[in-house]
């Protein structure tokens, strides 16, 4: 079986990659590109955990084939931060206990990330609506409801612990 | 949502303050690095042949065709595994690969390792076994039945595995003496653990020729004495690291099949082999919530205390040992200590089924009598015209009791936890106020902080931790215990923080790795905080004394002057008589050598001195109590659960935004198992196949709560620190799921009048119950009938109060 070669956009850089044809998206971008911050819990579309924004629309990554990927755009937890400074939803996840094991968290992150995008001020049922497809073992989810609630204005808490002296940034 | 109301204490900076955790950043980043997120040059790949049938002898295996398939390095069968290793050293009947019988569907019999996954499924296809099938043992009941074939030749008779009989004073006559007594029977079915990560484990051979394994597992303790006795390797040469765990709730707490076979294929191919498991596959591996049948008959006076109660159970252990001698005796070790129980008696029955292995889930063999406990006390605070808030309130155990099964009971704050949810969910007004279709429900329970005994029999610390500062001013903590989402890096490190007076970023963690970490026994019992914690209290204090000498001498000040604050050590009488905390290591370094401590762990020595009485003694019980609240829709039985309210006696919260969210993960996951989880199985249809299979091994079928499923929950903890625990803390990641199920239950009887006496309550139940409700019979639904067991000779123990020391009586003269 002859590899595959094609040309994307992987959080904002242009990115050549070869690999099996059979291949999912989840596969081409853990095993491939080594992006190993997207998860995976089924592998059959189930569990949620390996979204990932294609074009800017969460996608389970494991249902959508590398093929299918030439020149569009993918976005992974790696991508969150932007110059150097993590994404609001990243501090509060962070701060306010939204992340127990981390399994799902890189797949709540960006489905997070498209939700505020598109609805700046979500209500609480829309976040659970966005949320809804993405299994979460440990949290019971309030405290991800709550993190994604607080990203839209960064309500820091204390800084001690914090990973890095600075005061929180907020978004324009 | 109300958020816990931990008070912090004015001299603790750390510890009582909600703070992100260390592992935060990691996490929201996407770099903690889970098992199969590592990649080595030069890696295979393993996959595993399981078992199509449940019960059969494996008569040949021809592995020619996989051999010889394009890009196969190794197919390896029961025979390159042949010593048996299992988590309980009493029921060691687990093979790497199957010997010679297979013992459920799912049972693994073959390895194939390959240049990669793709290949392995191929090659796994060419393998043919020839079996002789055996008959198929698919319940409980029929294992009772059936003493031939036997699933295993260890079992007590039969396939009976396990017969527990014990007795604390006489229990016959304190029932024939009581006001009432009640009698019900319970069913609490089997559910798994769900985390998300399916398991995975990297094996490679060093440089040097030893052997490393990175395993999603809760016990890389247990993992390594498994690795060196099967593959007869001393275990100082071998490594094992624990990776995070992607959610483990008990799932990943026994050796694993696949976790040896990676090792010993590494070890064959000299080569590093991964496997990641397929979400079946996790279904298959199990150890989850064992199926529990339940009697209770419990008497009562008239104010309603406890005079006496008799517990029996049933489980339904699944093909192998695992945890269950230990899950059997917990199905009877904690109904004494939340309520006084002055005699008791308990007999536990599991028995091996073709099924996968039952194991310990989150709350160990606990939540199924729980559930049974609670719903039967709602049942006698309503026959004795008594609130049940109010019956429990005049129940609850006192403080520092050793109870009739000699589990000792330090603090409790059980009653004060009753009082809090009463009050926050307005239960006075609403309780049986509520219209029809609307209910609440309340219940409580225990649990241990940490198990008292080890899993096998030793004298030496269940932890142990050691520090390392140098003229850096870093400090590195080491310890054995594993991080599984629980916070376990988080209180580590903030222990050390607190003691040492600097930041929990000052500190670094290594943790989880045989190699480089004193000896945690694992996460599991929920004993990490407390034992840990301890240790790292013991190993931060021993090394503060050492700067504390250094600095004192410098200052020219009483060594009890100083305190370590904000990064400085200061004269308490004058503080800016001061140096910073590095300044402090390096007259440390320089006055005494390199700075290193330890500090250990071993839980006090149980009052049980009884045969079985290992299990249960903990150093302190945490107590819950939860009032839940339901909607429930007549015409289909729909349920909804909109709102709980929980108090959780934590002692005291070291990081309140961690409890919290153990808290409510603790209740969501208890609202699956009350409503929808089940790990249930069918047979296919003979003249297919003699196979029973697991009904459905996918994430879409078992049904879990989602986002939209989750109630709101409010939270209220309960601190009156423990003198056990470190800085009072008790356990919080298991004792609060216990009290929901029968919270639910109680609550669907408030709503609609209708008993369901098992888990899961699913609206078919509900309409039954309404049914029977309707023509005027009985609305109650459940198990009948307890089955009949032949119980052996209970082992008498006299309770304290009746001169009891915690030893059983000398067998009298009983005909033999």
């Amino acid at each position: 079986m002859k590899n595959a070669h094609m040309t994307l956009t992987i959080n904002g850089e242009e990115t050549e990659v070869s690999f099996a044809p059979y291949k999912t998206l989840l596969e081409v971008l853990r095993e491939d590109l080594r992006l190993t911050g997207t998860k995976h819990g089924c592998e059959l579309g189930e569990c949620g955990a390996c979204a990932v924004l294609l074009d800017g629309k969460p996608v389970l990554s494991c249902l959508v084939l590398g093929l299918e990927c030439d020149g569009r755009e993918v976005l992974t937890v790696e991508g969150l931060a932007e110059d150097g400074r993590l994404h609001p939803l990243q501090e509060t996840f962070a701060d306010m206990g939204a992340a127990q094991c981390g399994y799902c968290t890189p797949a709540i992150l960006v489905t997070a990330r498209e939700l505020l995008d598109r609805i700046p001020n979500p209500s609480r049922e829309q976040v659970r609506e966005a949320l809804s497809g993405i299994l979460c073992r440990c949290t019971g989810y309030h405290q991800i409801f709550e993190a994604v609630e607080a990203a839209m204005t960064c309500t820091p808490l204390p800084a001690a612990g914090r990973a890095r002296d600075e005061p929180l940034e907020t978004e324009a | 949502m109300s958020s816990g109301n931990g008070t912090p204490r004015d001299d603790l900076k750390i510890i009582g303050r909600p703070r992100r955790r260390v592992d935060g950043r990691a996490k929201v980043t996407g770099q903690t690095l889970f098992a199969d997120d590592l990649v080595l040059p030069r890696m295979l790949h393993c996959k595993l042949l399981r078992s199509s049938l449940p019960h059969a002898r494996i008569l040949q295996i021809d592995v020619s065709r996989a051999l010889a398939h394009p890009g196969v390095h190794l197919v390896l069968t029961g025979g390159d595994f042949p010593i048996p290793y299992g988590i309980l050293p009493v029921s060691e009947d687990e093979t790497a690969l199957c010997t010679d019988v297979v013992r459920f569907v799912g049972d693994p019999v073959a390895a194939v390792v390959a240049r990669d996954e793709f290949t392995a499924a191929e090659a796994v296809d060419l393998i043919e076994v020839e079996y002789e099938t055996l008959l198929t043992i698919a319940t409980p009941e029929e294992a009772l039945a059936t003493p031939e074939p036997r699933i295993h030749e260890h079992s007590e008779k039969g396939n009976i595995h396990k017969l527990v009989s014990l007795s604390f004073g006489d229990v016959d006559q304190a029932l024939k003496d009581s006001y009432r007594v009640f009698d019900d029977t319970f069913f609490y079915q089997g559910s798994t653990h769900l985390a998300i990560e399916q398991h995975a484990t990297l094996a490679a051979m060093d440089p040097d020729g030893k052997l490393t394994v990175w395993s999603s597992t809760q016990t890389p303790h247990y993992l390594h004495r498994a690795l060196a006795k099967v593959l007869e390797t001393p275990a100082a040469h071998i490594r094992v690291i624990a990776c995070p765990n992607g959610g483990g709730f008990g799932g990943k707490s026994d050796p694993f099949n696949h976790e040896i076979v990676v090792a010993g294929a590494a070890r064959i191919l000299d080569r590093p082999v991964k496997i990641c498991l397929t979400r079946e596959e996790v279904f298959y591996c199990h150890r989850g919530r064992h199926p529990v049948q339940m009697s209770f008959r419990t008497g009562v006076d008239r104010e309603g205390n406890i005079t006496g109660m008799h517990v029996r159970t049933f489980l339904d252990g699944g093909a192998y040992g695992s945890y269950g001698v230990a899950s059997t005796f917990y199905t009877g070790a904690l109904q004494t200590v939340t309520y006084h129980v002055p005699r008791y008696r308990f007999q536990g029955c599991r028995v091996f089924t073709n099924k996968p292995p039952c194991g310990p889930k989150r709350g160990h063999g606990t939540p199924q009598p729980r559930f049974g406990q609670e719903v039967q006390l709602d049942k006698i605070a309503e026959a004795l015209d008594q609130d049940p808030a109010d019956l429990r309130l005049r129940i609850v155990e006192k403080p520092d009791t050793i109870t009739a099964n000699y589990m000792t009971v330090s603090t409790i704050g059980l009653a004060e936890c009753i009082r809090r949810v009463v009050k926050r969910s307005d239960w006075r007004r609403k309780f049986r106020q509520l219209p029809e279709g609307h209910g609440l429900g309340l219940a409580c329970s225990s649990y241990l902080s940490g198990a008292g005994l080890p899993i096998y029999w030793n004298r030496m610390p269940h932890t142990g931790v050691q520090l390392k500062l140098d003229r850096s001013g870093g400090v590195t903590v080491f310890c054995g215990a594993i991080e599984i989402g629980q916070g376990s890096d988080d209180v580590l490190v903030a222990c050390v923080a607190e003691v040492l007076g600097i930041q929990p970023f000052d500190i670094r963690a290594v943790t989880g790795d045989t190699d480089l970490t004193p000896v945690d026994l694992g996460s599991y019992s929920s004993r990490v905080t407390l034992m840990m914690g301890n240790a790292a209290i013991q190993a931060a204090e021993r090394a503060r004394e050492i700067l504390a000498s250094a600095v004192a001498a410098h200052l020219k000040v009483p060594r009890s002057r100083l305190v370590f604050a904000d990064n400085t050590v200061l004269d308490s009488a004058d503080p800016d008589t001061s140096v910073s905390f590095q300044e402090a290591v390096c007259l440390a370094e320089a006055a005494s050598g390199t700075v290193g401590t330890v500090g250990s762990y071993t839980p006090p020595r149980s009052a049980a001195r009884y045969k079985g009485g290992g299990v249960g003694p903990t150093p302190t019980y945490s107590y819950t109590a939860s009032v839940v609240e339901v909607r429930v829709d007549p015409e289909t039985g729909w349920i909804d659960v909109p709102r709980v309210w929980i108090a959780h006696d934590i002692g005291r919260a070291l990081n309140p935004t961690l409890v919290r969210g153990q808290v409510e993960g603790d209740v969501y996951m208890a609202v699956g198992e009350a409503l929808m989880e089940e790990q249930t199985f069918r047979r296919l249809p003979s003249r297919l196949s003699p196979a029973l299979v697991h009904k459905f091994p996918s994430m879409l079928e078992y049904k879990s709560p989602t986002s939209h499923d989750m109630p709101e929950v409010i939270t209220d903890l309960v601190e009156d620190p423990d003198p056990a625990g470190p800085f009072g803390a008790k356990e919080v990641g298991q004792g609060p799921l216990l009290p929901v199920m029968p919270a639910v239950a109680n609550a669907v009887y408030d709503a609609v009048g209708v008993r369901v006496d098992e888990i899961p309550i699913t609206p078919e139940k509900i309409l039954k119950g309404l049914e029977l409700k309707r023509a005027g019979r009985s609305p109650r639904v459940g198990p009948g009938p307890f089955p009949d067991i032949d119980w052996p000779e209970p082992l008498e123990v006299p309770p304290p109060w009746e001169g009891g020391d915690g030893k059983a009586e000398t067998p009298k003269d009983v005909p033999r």
